[in-house]
């Protein structure tokens, strides 16, 4: 097991290495310029431009750009961004809030998604299987700009049930309830979708029919017995989409104007703000990564036959 | 909106007679109507793009921000955007070359030093010295010894640094005294004072030439707001500065800017009342004018001093032919694409210089911007005709797309010529691309004024070799109107020489003017009737509650 562990932190270095080399040469060999916007709808002055691409390296060629940026790095320097603040204050300062959103969100699609699966699996071919079923495939099949404007315009204006825009850095979890419903939706579709279908999959296994046989009620052999097992692949997808959600969802902090970490994106690829993205992304992937170590720590938990011995 | 150019207010008065004003701010006209000051707004913002120094703000985002913090020489009047004496007591010249300055006494900044003459030149040396990097380092170019503070990389983009400058100080400015300090500029330049009321003029304290950095993160001014904090991306906050002590006097006890990523999500706030004033509304609300049903009395339309324009590049001999530009410009219908592409958001444009300028002359541009199909035929036939594919370039990052294409199909349509949109991946790119004069056929700019004259929209779009000369335009007449007219003292006749200048564009058309752009800002219920000024900034500091 430790063994395991050690060999999975160690793979994470030339993941991390890759990402970030490609994410920067993507982001700097980007064609246009960064100092466009930055004096209006007119072209900044030489002295501007002269100073500008003195501080960020922009004249040294591509290659020296990103071992110096990685250089610093290593001393767990991530550079300044175009406005002139430490990435890594920004990314402090933002990731609270993504956190908050993801965390409310996790929690809305694992209940929701799970009670719909587990629902309609036991009752496969029901009403309550259509239902979800259904409701599952529009939600899927909407994209989340659509379903996210639209809640906020009926929610929010229409019926000002919920604020439209989460207002400052310190929002109560309130303020946080629709954009989470709005981020997990697609989520809460699949999740649902794919404990259905372990479940009714399971169900019919040896071992469930024996459990029927010993007398076991029917709570107990779909809670304990077929849900455990069905829950694996579930969990390696809560765990994918926790990454993803702790990455920041650009969308969805957009359109609720949330300052969170797929804000602070949103805001840094138009403005071509290298340094800021890259450290963004650099930091999600290392999330990303141990979040999936987790899960697949968790797989022996769930089922003592996966080792990882 | 984002990334637009700073701009000042427009004139309604020039600068002869705002010297003679130089005896006084001049009588006010303040009608006494009771209304509730005091209270808190919020109205929405946007990221600055630079740290907030006065120098280097010219982008909107930070410029509202920094418009409400500082007070300059001159500042510009709301209603009818006239320029009135701020903190200077009197701008005289007898020869519209040397200028002295005398400034009133007890302004003081939010740090509680009071605004002195070498506060100015000071912050305009800081402004200018080529290793500073300020952004708005061009707008002292006019001053004497200004060349001496600039410095060339000699390898453009390369890893070489450029050499120190000669001078770090510009010989044109002299302090003389705690309360004047004289100008002199290298040319005659007879608006100079109306163009001090820019933000890049404002004066800078003591402390941020000691630590430049930490000001950018507190800006520190004379003007009726205080800065109070700046949450990136969250909001900027204002509060009233008890020991102003200018005239404009500020209503609003604090006012705070929200950040917002979206317009979309901003519009709706403000429907919704969480926000007060939103400088311009979506250009989805605009859509079948939404956005009068949706505000009703809370929102006007106020038109802007800028213009887009189209340039027509020197170098295709297919355009050289004045015949063939006037073919091209009669062949669109500009009226229909404000119509219809911008649903009413411009005003098509007759002449280079947009209405409310002082010296705007309607109709400059005459029949060439008139639309008529079968004219722009037979004038393209007199003019030789047009073979091969004409390339229209524009920027794609700023919603440019649309009408170019209506543009160029107008063109196809009604001339036969095959118009061909030509997108560069943003703004800066098409520039280098127009600067190195690599590029062939026409291509969409537009122009903002930085400070409220008629010469503002000539000299530096069609001078000879002037800087945002893209069209390559050349005309001994016309750089003599020019000169004539900056040198002219007397406001009327030196706007008649302009207005000549002008007339000349329309002869020889380097350009084809396509619309002004017009500000339709919103407010919400919370606050009465919100005064925009002549460029479409809300004016925050007379805001008042009901």
């Amino acid at each position: 097991m430790g063994k395991y562990i050690v060999r999975r932190l160690l793979l994470m270095i030339p993941v991390l290495l890759g990402t970030t080399f490609l994410i920067y040469v993507m982001v700097f060999a980007l064609p246009g310029d960064p100092t466009d916007n930055k004096c209006g709808e007119r072209p900044c002055s030489p002295a501007y431009i002269a100073a500008f691409r003195d501080k960020y390296n922009l004249d040294d060629p591509l290659p020296i750009q990103y071992f110096k940026y990685m250089g610093n790095l290593l001393q767990g320097d991530f550079g300044t961004t175009q406005r002139d603040v430490p990435v890594i204050d920004d990314i402090i300062a933002r990731y609270p809030t993504t956190l908050k959103l993801a965390l409310m969100a996790l929690v809305i699609q694992v209940v929701i998604g799970i009670l719909a699966g587990v629902l309609s699996g036991v009752r496969k071919g029901k009403f309550i299987d259509q239902v979800v079923l259904v409701s599952t495939l529009f939600v899927i099949s909407v994209p989340i700009f659509v379903i996210g404007s639209t809640s906020q315009l009926v929610l929010g204006l229409q019926l000002g049930l919920f604020p439209i825009s989460v207002p400052t850095r310190d929002a109560s979890l309130f303020d946080f309830v629709l954009p989470a419903f709005v981020l997990a939706s697609a989520s809460v579709a699949y999740i649902a979708r794919l404990t259905r279908t372990n479940l009714v999959d399971n169900l019919r296994a040896d071992y469930v029919r024996t459990a029927k046989a010993k007398g076991l009620t029917r709570g107990r052999t779909v809670g304990i017995h077929t849900l455990r097992n069905s829950m694996i692949p579930v969990i390696t997808f809560i765990g994918y989409d926790l990454g993803a959600l702790l990455g920041g969802s650009i969308v969805t902090e957009r359109i609720f104007n949330i300052n969170g970490v797929g804000g602070y994106l949103f805001r840094a690829i138009p403005a071509q703000d290298g340094v800021a993205i890259v450290g963004t992304v650099t930091i999600a992937v290392l999330i990303y990564l141990l979040v999936n170590l987790l899960v697949d720590l968790l797989y022996g938990v769930l089922d003592p036959r996966i080792s990882h011995e | 909106m984002r990334g637009t150019t700073r701009t000042v207010a427009v004139a309604g008065i020039s600068a002869a007679a705002l010297l003679l004003a130089g005896c006084g701010g001049g009588s006010e006209d303040n009608a006494d109507t009771p209304t509730k000051t005091g209270g808190d707004i919020s109205v929405e913002g946007c990221s600055p793009q630079n740290p907030l120094i006065p120098s280097n703000t010219s982008e909107t985002c930070g410029g509202n921000v920094l418009d409400l913090i500082t007070a300059k020489l001159v500042s510009y009047a709301t209603k009818d955007a006239k320029p009135e004496m701020d903190i200077a007591e009197s701008i005289t010249t007898s020869d519209n070359q040397n200028f002295e300055v005398k400034l009133k006494k007890g302004y003081k900044f939010h740090d509680g030093t009071e605004v002195k003459s070498k506060n100015f030149v000071d912050a305009w040396n800081y402004a200018a010295y080529f290793p500073n990097g300020q952004g708005a380092s061009y707008f002292f170019t006019p001053f004497a010894g200004y060349a001496d503070l600039q410095s060339v990389d000699p390898d453009e983009d390369g890893p070489q640094k450029a050499p120190e400058p000669k001078a770090k100080t510009m010989s044109g400015l002299k302090v003389v005294d705690d309360y004047t300090f004289t100008i002199a500029t290298s040319e005659k330049v007879s608006n100079l004072p109306v163009r001090l009321g820019y933000t890049a003029f404002s004066p800078l304290p003591d402390s941020f030439f000691a630590d430049p950095e930490a000001y950018g993160k507190k800006p520190i001014g004379a003007g009726p707001y205080e800065f109070v904090s700046l949450t990136p991306d969250v909001d900027i906050k204002l509060k009233k500065f008890a020991d102003y002590a200018g005239k404009d006097a500020a209503k609003p006890d604090n006012i705070t800017f929200k950040i917002y990523a979206d317009d979309e999500t901003a519009y709706k706030d403000l429907i919704a009342g969480t926000i007060d004033v939103m400088e311009q509304v979506p250009t989805s609300a605009l859509i079948g004018e939404q956005w009068k049903t949706d505000l009703q009395d809370r929102a006007a339309t106020k038109a802007v001093a800028g213009i887009t324009h189209v340039g027509f590049t020197k170098s295709d001999p297919r355009l050289a032919n004045v015949k063939v530009r006037q073919a091209i410009s009669m062949a669109v219908n500009r009226e229909e694409i404000t119509d219809k592409i911008f649903n009413k958001g411009r005003v098509a444009a007759t002449g280079w210089v947009p209405p409310g300028i002082d010296g705007y002359a309607a109709g400059a541009c005459g029949e060439a911007c008139t639309f008529d199909a079968a004219k722009a035929k037979t004038t393209l036939a007199e003019g030789g005709g047009f073979t091969g594919t004409l390339e229209f370039a524009y920027n794609n990052d700023g919603g440019h797309k649309e009408w170019v294409e209506a543009t160029c199909n107008q063109i196809k349509t009604n001339t036969g010529i095959n118009c061909v949109p030509r997108p560069f991946v943003d703004f800066s790119t098409m520039l280098k691309e127009l600067e190195s004069r690599k590029f062939n056929g026409m291509f969409r700019l537009g122009w903002q004024m930085d400070y409220p004259s008629i010469e503002n929209f000539l000299a530096p779009l069609y001078g000879t070799d002037a800087d945002s000369n893209y069209q390559d335009y050349s005309s001994p007449a016309f750089d003599k109107l020019l000169g004539d007219a900056a040198a002219d003292g007397d406001p009327a006749s030196s706007n008649s020489k302009y207005q000549e200048a002008e007339k000349l564009l329309g002869t020889d058309l380097p350009t084809m003017p396509m619309w002004y752009t017009a500000r339709q800002t919103g407010w919400s219920d919370k606050v009465n009737t919100v005064e925009v000024d002549a460029f479409g900034v809300p004016d925050y500091g007379n805001v008042t509650l009901k």
